[in-house]
Formats: structure tokens, C-alpha cells, sequence
């Protein structure tokens, strides 16, 4: 049983369209008119600096916030995504920042939260079996999938969720960093696991600081500043203006960061 | 051959892990349990013994057969009680009401069937209705205004005593017939010895029985069990402490059909706890309700149902304690009943803290707390004392389970 087993769109048809999202928290409009598409077989990633929207924007489409004003299409048909249940069911998987575990519960527990096999007289060993098969394509370093949430490692948490992203076969996958807590080998084992999805024709929202796994697997990256679209690049695109999006100004702190540098290099015989 | 197949475990291939197998490995696991904070059973049966040797010092009467029989019979109203309670405090709630509504089932039987004529059966489900309907305005308070349980359960506590007061009326006591089931239920009915025997090597059977499949099953997907050595041992152990335990009652009256029920009880709710969805989102909500809700659980629901089943089983155990009393009095479900039904949930092993817990505290929970009642009053003591040591018994109780939490955390159990 493979956890990428189906591709079930068409490479390159639309999955998910929004178009004019808002959401006001109180006086502070967190997110102002965005709009995104998302394709099947695309690597989508969001960039932005702290307090640009990205996690605000992952969670009205995890369902975990409503959005104030806007629409969310998804397949073509225009949806509401009010629960987290909801966005699940459509084939919204959601990877958070904070992981969103349940720290007293082992790891096969879990990873079908919500989702356990037969509910009146749950199937331990079914579900064991599916939870290593997950974590073994995904080459997780996890001991024993008996042990409790609390004896992990961040990275073995970040790999948990993860594994439990991909166990409803979503359409969509949404990554809000999910490199931020991994080792070397296991950021590159989840950047082959996102080019992976693509290749099966899922589409992948990928949230990441890291510029250098952004342009390594995103097909597309699109900026946010202070909750407003700031602009659509490719990896083909510099970093500098890259991140003269990001920051909102091609002179910012990055910029003289680097001048200053490479004077205090030049100045140097 | 077995050190092959057992290398190649689907779950064993890590090599950092350590394998306990056999009997060894089954003490050495506990060993490190108890270590990291993790007691389980522990400090019940510590407690056990350390309240029978104290007791039987002070008055021998305590371990007579006829005794313990006396105790099983307390032992069931207030142990359903806390059935329920174990059920809140796994969401990492609380319940304070459910003394007064306990309290107010038993006026209910009393009025409706005493008084008013209506049958038996009727008035204890009219009991429990209002008992669920109590769970569920607690559960919408908590859903819809974000009433902290707390505070809820305690305004719970003083409406439901007013209202048990208000239909018990002026004479505030009513009698129930004593030859009537109910009473012969709570006081007299004891199960024949064949049966009590047949009841209690039946669990050891039913353990090995689904023992084996389980090593089956496991073994079918290549994942490795404990063996069927240590099953055995355990369901040996098991069936050798329930047969010495029936023996020895049955020296003396015998089982109460009373304690029976609920031990019954506890065993579908360690089901519905242990090996349903419904009892992994109780746990998943106890420890985390955010991540619940993002795995698509209704947290919402999940609440409902735990202060439902809360109210409910305290309206039956005040039902129980009607039946024990042969009576529906204001003093019914006051006093030390909110307590002891909480306390006994702790002391059996259920945090105050949320997820975690099981339906086996409120069995071991309720036998401390009622030992240490039975035999304070076998030691004439006035309920002053009684209500002071419950208290200090209560505290430590608390406190092993807080230093046992901070145990775990640091040797990452959760």
C-alpha cells in the first residue's frame, strides 16, 4: 500500500483558486485581497516575511479560520471551508507550523486522528502496519510507532505530521515550514517527498523561509507583504528580487547587509 | 529462527530500541514505567494494603468476609460516581455537581415512585433523562458561552441541591419499601457462588483468548507481541487474585449483584475508552483539543457526550445509593460524595490534567476511598475525623499525581 498511491487530477488542471480573500482580526487586517491559484503537478511557494499572512492564509484554507470576505474554489466548484473537518474531507491536508500533535497519545494514534479504522472496534494492527509503510517512505527515524508524541524529537514530530498529511491521499498538501525542525537528510528526504507529489499530480503549497529549498523545488513563488499579493516569480528570478518583494523595497536590510559586505571583502587586500 | 523472524519485525528494526520480551522483559518494562512516573496500578495497590494493615490493627472486624461485603455494596453507588467523573476529567475538566445530582436522582425515585405512584422503572429512567440533560447543559455552557466547566458545575451544584430540596418538600425524607427490588438490590441481592466463580475466571479466559489472536494478527503483518509466555502469566495472575478474592467472600454473603453491575460497567466503558474512535478522541481532546480539532475530530460533540455520561452515571449512582439507603433524603449526595467519587478517580490514576486515565481508576479508586471510610467507621470515629483524613488522603493523592507529571514529562512520556 503506497501513501502516494493516486494521482488523481490532471497535470496542470486548476485544483484551487481564491480569489479576493480577506481576513480582519478585529481592527487588523491580517490578510486584504489575495489572490491564488493552484494547479495539479505544482509546487506553490509562499514567501513572506513574519506577519505577511502566510500562516493566516493556511489556516483559512485548513479550515481552522474563516475568511472575512472572498471565494475559495476548489475543483471548479465554489466551497466553503468552515470546519477542519471539511477541508480533510474535500482533500485538504495540512502540515502546521506548530504540528498540531497530541503529545499523550503514541504515534499510531496519531497519525489517524479523526481518521481511525473502523471506530467501533479500532484495528490496531492495520493501522500499525499503514503508519510504518508511511513513515518508511518517508525514511523517518522513529524508533518505535508505540511511543507517545512526548518522547520525540522535533524532527521526528515534523515527520509524524508529515506522514499524517498524506494518509487521506489529499489533493492538495500545504506545508507551512516544514524544513524549519529537520536534519540535513531529512530536509532533503522532504524535498524529494514534495517533488514527489508533484510528480503524482498533487499540488503543494509549500510556506518556507528558506529561499534556497524554495527555489530548489517551487514551480511558482508568490509573495505576500503585510497581507497583500506582492508579486509571482519563478525560481528563474534572482533572489534580489525575490526578496526586494518580500521586504517591499529593492533597498532593505538584506541589501545593505550584502553591500556592506562585500565592501568590507573589497576594502580587505 | 525466532531471532530471525523477530529481526526482521516490521517494528523491530530500529536498533536503538530495546527489546523486552518474556517474563524479564515484562518486569524490567514495569520497572521503568514506575521510574519515569509513569505508576499505573502502583500506589492503589500500595494503598490497599497499607489501609488493610492499619485497620485490621486497629480493629480485626475489618477483614471479616462480611465486612468486605458491606464495603463492596458503598463501594458501588460512589464508584459509579466517579465512573462518570473519570470521563471529565479526561478532557481535562470537571465535574462539582455531581454529589447534588446524585442527590437529586435518588429524591427523584423517591417522589416519583414513593410518592407518586409511578412505576419503578419509569422513575429511574426519568433519573437518568435528567441527569443526561444536566451533561448537556454543562457541555452547551462550555461549547457556546466558553463557561469554564468550573464554574458551571458549581452553580450545577447549588441549583441541583436546591432543586432536590424543592421536590423532596417539607418532610424531606421519604421511605423506600423495603421489600420492593430496588432496595433488595442495593442491600440484599448477592450472586449465587457458582456464578460469582464462573465470573471471575471468565476475564483470564477471555484475555488469553484475545491474547492469542492479537499475537496472531500481529504475527500475520509481521509485528512482533510479547509473547504468549507473559500473557499467560498475566491471565494466570489475574484469575488466581479474582478466584482467592470470590472465595474469600463468599465465606461471607457473596458478591452484590450491586457491585457487579458496576463492575460491569467499568468493562464497557474501558471498551468504548480504549478501543473506539470515540475514546481515542477523548483522549485526543484531553491532550490537545486544537490538534483534535484540526484532525477533523468535533471537539464540540466529544465534550457533550463526556459531561452527559458524567451527569448520567451520577444520577444512577444516586439511584444506587437511594437503593443502599432505602431512602430519598435531603442528606443524599451532600457531604463527602462530590469528593470521594473525584478522589477516587485520581487515586486510581486519572490526571487532572486531561488525557490521561482509564476506567479501571474508578474500580481501584473506589476501593481505597471506601476502605478508608469503612474502616474509620468501624473505628467509631465522628465524621469530623472522617471528612479531615478523606481531605488529607485527597491532597496526596494530587500531589503523586503532579510529581508524577513532572516525572513523565521529563522522561518524555507524555
Amino acid at each position: 500500500m503506497s501513501a502516494l498511491s493516486s494521482g488523481n487530477a490532471v497535470k496542470g488542471e486548476p485544483i484551487l483558486r481564491l480569489r479576493g480573500i480577506s481576513k480582519q482580526f478585529g481592527a487588523v487586517s491580517a490578510l486584504a485581497d489575495i489572490d491564488l491559484d493552484v494547479h495539479a503537478g505544482e509546487v506553490v511557494a509562499l514567501v513572506g516575511d513574519n506577519g505577511a499572512g502566510k500562516s493566516t492564509l493556511i489556516k483559512i484554507l485548513a479550515g481552522v479560520h474563516q475568511p472575512s470576505s472572498g471565494t475559495i474554489e476548489f475543483m471548479g466548484r465554489e466551497v466553503t471551508l468552515d470546519t477542519p473537518a471539511k477541508a480533510l474531507q474535500l482533500g485538504i491536508a495540512t502540515v502546521f507550523q506548530d504540528l498540531a500533535l497530541c503529545e499523550n497519545l503514541d504515534v499510531v494514534a496519531n497519525l489517524f486522528l479523526g481518521h481511525e479504522l473502523s471506530p467501533w472496534r479500532l484495528d490496531e494492527v492495520a493501522m500499525e502496519v499503514r503508519a510504518w509503510t508511511l513513515l518508511n517512505e518517508l525514511s523517518a527515524r522513529i524508533p518505535s510507532v508505540r511511543q507517545p508524541i512526548a518522547s520525540l524529537s522535533g524532527g521526528q514530530r515534523q515527520t509524524v505530521a508529515i506522514a499524517r498529511s498524506l494518509l487521506l491521499d489529499p489533493k492538495i498538501v500545504m506545508l507551512d515550514e516544514p524544513t524549519a525542525a529537520l536534519g540535513v537528510a531529512q530536509t532533503a528526504e522532504v524535498l524529494n517527498l514534495i517533488e514527489r507529489l508533484r510528480d503524482r499530480g498533487h499540488g503543494v503549497i509549500l510556506i518556507s523561509h528558506n529561499m534556497e529549498d524554495v527555489r530548489a523545488v517551487a514551480d511558482r513563488i508568490v509573495v505576500l507583504r503585510l497581507g497583500r499579493n506582492n508579486g509571482e516569480f519563478t525560481p528563474e528570478n534572482s533572489n534580489e528580487e525575490i526578496i526586494a518583494a518580500i521586504t517591499g523595497a529593492s533597498e532593505n536590510s538584506v541589501s545593505r547587509r550584502q553591500s556592506r559586505k562585500s565592501e568590507q571583502t573589497g576594502l580587505q587586500p | 529462527m525466532t531471532q530471525d523472524s523477530r529481526f526482521a519485525a516490521l517494528d523491530r528494526a530500529d536498533v536503538r530500541l530495546r527489546h523486552d520480551e518474556g517474563i524479564a522483559g515484562m518486569v524490567r518494562g514495569f520497572i521503568d514505567r514506575i521510574r519515569s512516573g509513569d505508576l499505573g496500578m502502583l500506589p492503589v495497590v500500595v494503598g490497599l494494603i497499607l489501609i488493610a494493615t492499619v485497620f485490621t490493627s486497629l480493629n480485626p472486624v475489618f477483614v471479616v468476609p462480611n465486612n468486605l461485603v458491606n464495603l463492596l455494596f458503598d463501594a458501588a453507588a460512589v464508584g459509579c460516581i466517579s465512573l462518570g467523573v473519570v470521563c471529565v476529567l479526561l478532557l481535562g475538566e470537571i465535574d462539582l455537581s455531581i454529589g447534588s445530582m446524585s442527590g437529586l436522582a435518588s429524591a427523584m425515585v423517591g417522589v416519583l415512585w414513593v410518592n407518586m405512584g409511578i412505576p419503578l422503572p419509569l422513575a429511574v429512567m426519568a433519573a437518568l433523562a435528567t441527569g443526561a440533560f444536566v451533561g448537556f447543559v454543562y457541555g452547551m455552557f462550555l461549547n457556546r458561552f466558553g463557561m469554564p466547566s468550573f464554574v458551571s458545575t458549581l452553580s450545577g451544584l447549588l441549583a441541583l441541591l436546591g432543586l432536590q430540596l424543592y421536590i423532596l418538600g417539607p418532610t424531606g425524607s421519604i421511605n423506600l419499601p423495603y421489600s420492593s427490588p430496588l432496595v433488595r438490590f442495593g442491600q440484599i441481592m448477592v450472586m449465587p457462588d457458582w456464578l460469582s466463580y464462573v465470573l471471575a475466571v471468565v476475564p483470564g479466559v477471555v484475555f488469553v483468548v484475545l491474547g492469542m489472536r492479537t499475537i496472531r494478527t500481529r504475527a500475520a503483518a509481521n509485528l512482533s507481541s510479547h509473547g504468549l509466555g507473559v500473557l499467560l502469566f498475566k491471565a494466570g495472575a489475574l484469575t488466581a487474585a479474582l478466584l482467592i478474592a470470590v472465595a474469600y467472600l463468599n465465606q461471607g454473603r457473596g458478591i452484590p449483584y450491586m457491585f457487579g453491575v458496576f463492575v460491569a460497567l467499568v468493562v464497557v466503558m474501558n471498551y468504548a475508552l480504549t478501543r473506539t474512535k470515540w475514546g481515542r478522541s477523548m483522549f485526543a481532546v484531553g491532550g490537545n483539543a486544537e490538534a483534535a480539532r484540526r484532525a477533523g475530530i468535533n471537539v464540540n460533540r466529544i465534550r457533550l457526550s463526556a459531561f452527559m455520561l458524567c451527569s448520567t452515571l451520577a444520577a444512577l449512582g444516586g439511584v444506587f445509593s437511594a437503593a443502599r439507603l432505602a431512602s430519598s433524603s435531603q442528606q443524599a449526595g451532600t457531604g463527602d460524595v462530590n469528593l470521594n467519587a473525584i478522589a477516587a478517580a485520581v487515586i486510581g490514576g486519572t490526571s487532572l490534567f486531561g488525557g490521561r486515565g482509564s476506567a479501571w481508576s474508578a474500580l481501584l479508586g473506589i476501593l481505597v476511598i471506601q476502605s478508608i471510610s469503612n474502616g474509620l467507621t468501624l473505628l467509631n470515629l465522628s465524621s469530623s475525623l472522617r471528612y479531615m483524613i478523606t481531605g488529607a488522603v485527597l491532597a496526596i493523592a494530587v500531589i503523586v499525581d503532579s510529581l508524577a507529571r513532572r516525572s513523565r514529562a521529563s522522561h518524555g512520556r507524555a
